[in-house]
């Protein structure tokens, strides 16, 4: 399986999304670059403002210009959005449900940073703050559309973004839409929920399972929260053996959690496998590294699948091909931390 | 009629005066009342209120709402209480309070400066009513919800800078106490107004030195004030809070700074039998019949 790469999809496509929108502002906490808004500084100096590393003013910010009647789209990674300045977040913002878009970059294990930049309980968290609204992007085409979706909820959006190298799995045409899963294959024996960078991870399994004569619905979800799209609601009430989640976040509060509830409030009967962090805190190392060893990935999807229908499937670990391999080759440099 | 010059000194006074009145007669009949930000803030909130800042005039007291519902998505119940300040006026002035436990005091200045019903107090504390212990921004006079403290000066930043982008020209008030200078944002907010030049944001404190556990040298000083604010690149005045010239005088202050008023005020002005109570001065609740009769003789006295 392999798909095209996308060099920083964010970066020029929100420039020239911007260009009609006088109200959108940029506030950054010294990430500009790291998060791709460099360029937007640079081509919209007067709407820019450089917070410095001072997140809680920054939130609090916000929240000023948002009452005025501007969108600020404030840039920085996931974790610092939401982890020191949850009071800000949600006394500033969520409480008068006022139009700030969080977007936050390198979420979950994606960041080799280290636990001080991994943001693993961000569902969890923002799930619980009334107003809010969730969003993750899996791929470029989301990076790119997200932004319009963002636009359009009067109220406060929190967005996972991706940066630097994008695959891109899902049509340039077909955007992301709110609240509305993309389901990826058909199949009644299992669901297969899965969001972010997971859905690419779980699309490595996805072929082998099918050969092994597993019946699998596979939807992509990028709507967080609301968490009532009729089509992943079906989905997990109906499969015959059991639902299976995949998340880059922890287990407790995120995706597994959202699914759990709207199985047990329709009182659906089949058992629940949530793939994701296991309730501990990661550490600094590559993507890769981590994803292996908290369980992240293809083999995992491979051993809840079998433990579901209660057989083994046969895969080997070399079946399970590279994630990835670049139809362009990309320039896109290490960013910083 | 509500004030957009400076008031005659007699208007100030009576202002004061009515605060202190008004606090203390609601707080015999409620037994307990946020007395001594009264006793601090009297002057400096009749200043506020009359002609220090120029806020859009209201044409008659007006009565509060009750409230309509938490604030939800698509714009649900988003009202603030900034009718009682007169509204969003390009070339005139907002005044943000962010010490919400201030909120009976300042109803009391509301009502004392034709901006507020006088019945409003009726419902103060009731259940269904706007007009809430601790201010939040649906409540009179409110437009932001900072009950946990300091986060009032971020937001009026952020709406300084707003007004600034689209060329307003008039300022963007905010009414602090001083302990929200223990709270770290309060710095944030600091370095951030100065470095991105906001001269258009102005804030006045009520430097009472105390807080809810006693003195704030006893529980975590914060002095040298004026110096450390001044650092971080504000024109700082520092005035006695009861002294209304000074007061306008640092109003008046010719600056392209971000203006800090400091406010050195005294807990017990204008009611010095509640001296007897330090340290604990945060909230007057009677402990005894003897006690509430003590205040109540002095309200009578006050009335007079």
């Amino acid at each position: 399986m392999s798909y095209e790469i996308v060099n920083r999809p964010h970066q020029q496509n929100f420039i020239d999304w911007s260009a009609d929108k006088p109200e959108v502002v940029v506030l950054t906490a010294d990430l500009t670059n790291s998060c791709e808004v460099g360029r937007w500084r640079d081509t919209y100096p007067e709407r820019f403002f450089s917070m410095g590393m001072a997140e809680q003013n920054m939130l609090g910010v916000a929240a000023g210009l948002a009452r005025e009647g501007f969108e600020p789209w404030l840039h920085t990674f996931a974790v610092f959005l939401y982890r020191r300045p949850l009071d800000q977040l949600q006394m500033s913002i969520a409480y008068p449900s006022l139009k700030v878009r969080l977007v936050g970059f390198l979420p979950g294990i994606m960041t080799p940073g280290g636990v001080t930049h991994q943001a693993i309980e961000d569902f969890a968290v923002m799930r619980a703050i009334p107003n809010m609204t969730i969003l993750e992007v899996g791929d470029a085409t989301e990076a790119e559309s997200v932004i319009d979706v963002a636009h359009a909820v009067d109220g406060p959006v929190y967005i996972r973004q991706l940066r630097g190298e994008v695959s891109r799995l899902f049509p340039k045409d077909e955007p992301l839409v709110f609240n509305h899963a993309r389901v990826l294959s058909e199949g009644e024996e299992i669901t297969l929920i899965t969001s972010g960078i997971m859905t690419e991870e779980a699309l490595r399994a996805m072929p082998l399972i099918k050969q092994k004569g597993v019946l699998v619905k596979h939807l992509h979800v990028s709507t967080i929260k609301p968490f009532n799209d009729p089509q992943v609601v079906a989905a997990v009430t109906s499969a015959s053996k059991g639902v299976i989640t995949m998340e880059n976040h922890s287990i407790i509060g995120g995706i597994g959690s959202a699914v759990a509830e709207i199985m047990a409030e329709h009182g659906a009967a089949v058992p629940l496998r949530r793939i994701g962090i296991n309730d501990t805190y990661a550490h600094g190392a590559s993507q890769k590294h981590l994803m292996e060893e908290l369980g992240l990935n293809a083999q995992s999807l491979v051993a809840a699948v079998e433990g579901l229908i209660g057989r083994n499937l046969h895969i080997a670990a070399e079946d399970l091909a590279a994630a990835r391999v670049a139809d362009v080759h990309s320039a896109a440099k290490a960013e910083a931390l | 009629m509500t004030k957009t010059q400076r008031a005659s000194d007699q208007w100030l006074a009576e202002v004061a005066k009515g605060i202190r009145q008004r606090v203390l007669g609601h707080s015999l009949k409620n037994n307990g009342g946020y007395m001594s930000q009264a006793c601090s803030a009297a002057e400096l909130l009749s200043c506020m209120y009359g002609g220090l800042i120029d806020l859009p005039e209201v044409p008659e007291p007006l009565l509060p709402r009750p409230f309509a519902g938490t604030p939800g998505i698509a714009g649900k119940n988003r009202e603030t209480g900034i009718e009682f300040h007169g509204g969003r006026k390009p070339d005139r002035d907002r005044l943000i309070s962010s010490p919400a436990h201030y909120a009976l005091v300042i109803y009391a200045a509301m009502i004392e400066s034709g901006r507020l019903h006088e019945d409003a107090l009726n419902d103060f504390n009731k259940d269904g009513s706007t007009v809430e212990m601790i201010g939040a921004e649906h409540s009179p006079g409110f437009e932001t919800t900072t009950g946990s403290l300091a986060q009032a000066i971020s937001q009026a930043s952020g709406i300084a800078i707003a007004r600034k982008i689209r060329k307003e020209t008039g300022n963007t008030w905010v009414f602090m106490s001083d302990g929200e200078f223990q709270e770290g944002q309060t710095w944030e907010a600091l370095q951030a107004a100065s470095f991105h030049n906001l001269g258009n944001l102005k804030v006045i404190v009520d430097v009472n030195q105390g807080q809810c556990d006693g003195p704030m040298d006893q529980v975590m000083s914060i002095e040298p004030l004026a110096s450390k604010i001044e650092a971080f690149g504000w024109e700082v005045v520092r005035v006695d809070g009861h002294d209304t010239d000074a007061i306008f005088d640092a109003g008046k202050t010719v600056t392209d700074k971000p203006l800090m008023i400091l406010c050195y005020t005294d807990p017990v002005r204008g009611l010095p039998i509640m001296q007897s109570r330090f340290p604990t001065l945060h909230y007057l609740r009677f402990t005894s019949e003897t006690e509430k009769a003590t205040y109540a003789a002095a309200y009578q006295e006050m009335s007079k």
